[in-house]
């Protein structure tokens, strides 16, 4: 495409097809656009159902399992003396296989002891099996080289007729219809089977409405993305819309946006071009989407959890560092109170290193975020908590110790135990909670000040040889708690 | 395409000429589909067995990009970089699956249909944009096995004369043999692995090692099977032989025996009904037989496989059925005895000729089964000297009415216990003894006397009969004790 002067672009085929397709000059480009449109909007919605209900390759199965059912249509309407390219005939037939394909893997599933997965499987390979030796059939068969029977594979919207966008608007206006009528018991089924069930829902009835919603968009997406690809128009649309919302009906109708658009983007881009197979164009305007969506999406898009991740890792390793510069000043007598007022005494900056096993560029960073807040002072290696810093320590220590003395009169945990369950909790714990434990613990903890911590603070082991931790009465504690349990 | 089904057509009239066998050219089509068979359905056991099935179908179409790549890389279907490439996809898709599923919470399956479909749209556009190839999208899908005897390869068997294979036997033996020994070396592994993976993973496995190998496996054997069958009809090689096998038998070992023998029926019966079937002149696609013979074995053991097949489970149901219908009957005709000699004042345990005799109909409605079952029942059990009939009116026999005062003992035992011991109340203690008085042998029974408190009465107020001392009398107690 490179060596292609730009002037030859503009004047050239493409040009001029592109031109042609967007002022949707021709007939059929308006009946292939509005076909797709309207069959991506219908497997959006229908598959938002099935995802939720983790069905999604049923429509793989499914729609492998329609090829025996297009191919013997064709040849009994031959048999009957009647032109076997007819698409209703061949769709009808898609149809009672794509049903059949279902009981199968219904049957499999409930009357043996295999699980879906090889029941999918068998009736997919199965079915594909016996539509392959039978389609040899259909090709010696006097008709047979122009029925154009293998577009159904493959998929090629440019073939489809006034008649196909309209069954397609069709079928897709009853489900639609039933999705919005039923959406209620819908929803309720795809969230909460049991629940639904004990409503008085019928399990089986709704899942053969879904089953059977599946198949009839199959069917009616064939010629456009064809048999192997459509399990992309039905899941991928839907997983795509999942990152965007935690609404199911906002999800629907993005489901149904990605999907309109990927099936107009395919068939258009696979209309200015020869070798361009419109069922993979679909899929892959539908898989882009999907990656997009995977790391862009606004709710649970891979970004979006990072960066909350990442901001939860940062305010834990902050309260971790205040506490960590509590503890310190309280090993020297130096306890703060929730109500300090003035700077505390200063502390070196490899005593609090030594606290955490944190990456130097860890730890700075974290430094970095206490003095630009106002709570750190740091001069020459050595950091004082400024009033503000010590508030906001005492309150981090104090929550930290509340939870600690709930576990231990509350839970009956043993004292050597709880510091890492508070380690957890404590950055969670809501006003509201504190409250709670405050009224529980009056006596242990008079309000305003910072309770002794009820269990042996860990000395730095690190720094100093003479303050050397004593492992054995750890240890001895370990093995009592272990004999208590 | 059309082209491609025109070579088809025109080769099928060549090879199937005259319905005739041909060593040259049949030989090798049964060769091929044998090891191909062979080669997928060894690993296909393990996916059955992960329930993994799917993902076979999932590899077997994500693989395409990567041969797609292959040959653009090096112009030929033959190379060793087509299978690297392969190879590499395969565990692409199986990492890209688990990545979206943990990373982006999309359920699983849904993450396998987005990657395999997105990378097969891929394949498709790419094998589309490479002009008058034989990697085209109808070989992709159905394979051509009725071409593999042109293209052959010289080996050399130990310096000697060479032979003339064809290269997919030579690639497909060498496939059989790696899947195999790759089974026979980490058997306990995978088999650990199927299983129980958190035990695996404490034995110091590494299960997710195990998984990626697999996959990796999988990807090569498709990719080797690919020209043969075709993409999709490897997904019946990988999981039909193996899910029928499964069926049929409850150790690993024998699974992948069988499994291996289910494969090579359906490629040598594949071929043969291909080829001989009511197709007319030309013949049909052996790959699409081959999978719908997979398909018929598979109905076969679903049907007659001795450990859970449907004919099977429904003897036994009949047949614990008919055994409690046999145990109703007895107990409904203890019961007639014991009320009809109240009324007469007559100790039935004293005069045992006295007993009453119930009619047929008298029975049927009683126990609400139909009229034909109570004889077919009735007759089995005067075969067996359980009761005797004069005319319309059967008796129990001596033998008979100990057996059914073990039932009626067992019966009341057990609502004397509910409604005393377990606080079940008083409407509904009937149904459950109902169920329960014919699963219940003497040695329960004394447990359900002893907890009772050796209550003489049941709580509607009729008596509970003493335990008859003979052991014969609960020969068809233990039986149907066994059938539960």
């Amino acid at each position: 495409m490179n060596q292609i002067p730009m002037a030859y672009f503009f004047e050239g085929e493409l040009w001029q097809r592109l031109v042609r397709m967007l002022s949707l000059a021709d007939h059929n480009t308006r009946v292939v656009l509005a076909g797709t449109l309207l069959l991506g909007i219908s497997c959006g919605v229908i598959g938002s159902f099935t995802l939720l209900r983790k069905r999604a390759l049923v429509s793989d199965a499914l729609s492998h399992a329609t090829l025996p059912g297009i191919g013997i249509a064709f040849l009994t309407a031959q048999a009957f003396g009647y032109s076997g390219k007819n698409v209703f005939l061949l769709l009808f037939g898609a149809a009672i296989a794509g049903c059949l394909g279902m009981a199968s893997i219904l049957l499999i599933r409930n009357q043996t002891r295999l699980k879906e997965d090889a029941a999918m499987g068998i009736v997919l390979s199965v079915f594909f099996g016996a539509g392959t030796a039978i389609m040899v059939a259909v090709r010696n068969s006097p008709e047979g080289n122009m029925a154009g029977l293998s577009d159904y594979i493959y998929g090629q919207t440019a073939g489809m007729l006034a008649t196909d966008a309209w069954l397609i608007a069709a079928v897709g206006l009853v489900s639609l219809s039933i999705s919005i009528l039923l959406f209620k018991e819908i929803r309720m089924f795809c969230f909460d089977t049991s629940f639904a069930h004990c409503q008085g829902l019928s399990t089986r009835f709704f899942d053969s409405l879904l089953m059977f919603l599946i198949v009839m968009v199959t069917i009616v997406g064939l010629q456009a993305v064809g048999i192997i690809m459509m399990v992309a128009l039905l899941i991928t649309p839907a997983a795509a819309a999942r990152f965007w919302t935690y609404n199911l009906v906002k999800m629907t109708w993005i489901a149904a946006l990605i999907g309109g658009f990927s099936g107009v983007t395919g068939a258009f881009i696979s209309g200015l071009g020869e070798n361009l197979p419109s069922g993979a164009l679909i899929v892959l305007t539908a898989s882009s989407c999907f990656v997009f969506s995977l790391f862009f999406g606004s709710k649970r898009g891979v970004f979006v959890r990072t960066r909350r991740r990442w901001e939860t890792q940062n305010e834990t390793d902050r309260e971790h560092l205040l506490r960590d510069f509590f503890e310190i000043l309280e090993g020297k007598n130096l306890a703060l109170t929730t109500s300090q007022t003035e700077s505390s005494a200063e502390v070196p900056l490899g005593k609090l290193l030594a606290k955490r096993a944190w990456k130097l560029s860890r730890f700075r960073k974290v430094l970095r975020f206490g003095t630009d807040q106002g709570w750190l002072l740091e001069s020459d290696d050595k950091i004082q908590l400024t009033a503000r810093g010590a508030r906001e320590a005492a309150k981090v220590v104090r929550r930290h110790r509340l939870w600690e003395l709930y576990l231990i009169h509350f839970a009956g945990s043993d004292p050597n135990r709880v510091d890492r369950g508070a380690d957890m909790i404590e950055h969670w714990l809501d006003p509201d909670v504190l409250a709670e434990l405050e009224s529980l613990l009056k006596e242990q903890s008079p309000p305003s000040t910072v309770a002794s911590s009820p269990h042996p603070i860990e000395k730095d082991i690190w720094s100093s040889e003479e303050e050397k931790f004593d492992v054995g009465s750890i240890d001895k504690g370990d093995r009592q708690s272990e004999d208590q349990e | 395409m059309n082209e491609f089904s025109l070579e088809i057509i025109h080769l099928q009239s060549l090879l199937a000429n005259g319905l005739q066998w041909n060593w040259q050219i049949d030989g090798w089509i049964m060769v091929t589909a044998v090891l191909c068979a062979v080669a997928a359905t060894i690993l296909g056991n393990f996916l059955v067995l992960r329930q993994l099935s799917m993902m076979g179908d999932a590899l077997s179409h994500a693989v395409l990009p990567g041969l797609a790549a292959g040959f653009l890389l090096t112009g030929t279907r033959d190379g060793f970089v087509m299978f690297a490439g392969a190879a590499v996809i395969g565990v692409l898709t199986a990492v890209l699956t688990d990545w979206i599923n943990r990373l982006g919470k999309v359920d699983e399956g849904a993450s396998m249909g987005v990657v395999f479909s997105g990378l097969f749209a891929l394949g498709i556009l790419m094998i589309n944009q490479i002009p008058h190839t034989d990697l085209d999208p109808a070989c992709v899908l159905y394979g051509n096995i009725e071409f593999v005897y042109l293209n052959k390869t010289n080996l050399w068997f130990l310096g000697l004369e060479s032979v003339q294979i064809p290269r997919s036997v030579l690639v497909l033996s060498v496939i059989c043999i790696v899947n195999s020994l790759f089974t026979l070396a980490f058997f306990k592994e995978l088999r650990i692995n199927c299983f129980d993976p958190a035990l695996a993973s404490t034995m110091g496995m590494r299960p997710k090692l195990i998984h990626y190998s697999l996959m990796a496996m999988v990807a090569i054997t498709v990719v080797a099977c690919f020209e043969s069958v075709g993409n999709i009809l490897v997904v019946a090689m990988l999981i039909v032989p193996a899910s029928a096998a499964y069926l049929c038998t409850g150790r690993l070992s024998t699974m992948i025996g069988l499994s291996i023998l289910f494969a090579v029926s359906s490629a040598v019966l594949g071929h043969l009904t291909a080829i001989w079937g009511p197709w007319g002149e030309i013949g049909t696609s052996t790959a699409g037989m081959m999978a719908l013979v997979s398909g018929v074995l598979f109905c076969l053991a679903v049907l007659f496989s001795p450990t859970g097949g449907l004919i099977m489970k429904w003897w036994r149901k009949s047949r614990l059925a008919n055994s409690i219908l046999e145990e109703d009957i007895l107990a409904f005709l203890y019961r007639f005895g014991e009320t009809s000699s109240q009324s007469k004042q007559i100790a039935i345990a004293s005069n045992p000729s006295e007993i009453a005799a119930a009619s047929v109909e008298q029975i049927q409605d009683k126990l609400l089964v139909p009229v034909r079952a109570v004889k077919k029942m009735i007759a089995s059990l005067s075969r067996r000297g359980m009761v005797s009939s004069s005319g319309d009116q059967i008796n129990l026999t001596e033998k008979g009415r100990r057996q059914g005062k073990d039932i009626v003992r067992s019966h009341r035992l057990w609502e004397q216990y509910l409604a005393s011991t377990a606080n079940v109340s008083g409407d509904k203690v009937h149904a459950n003894a109902e169920k329960l008085e014919h699963f219940t042998g003497p040695a329960l029974r004394t447990l359900l006397d002893h907890e009772t408190d050796g209550a003489m009465v049941d709580p509607h107020g009729r008596p509970i009969p003493p335990e008859t001392p003979l052991p014969e009398n609960t020969e068809s107690q233990t039986d149907s004790n066994k059938n539960l």
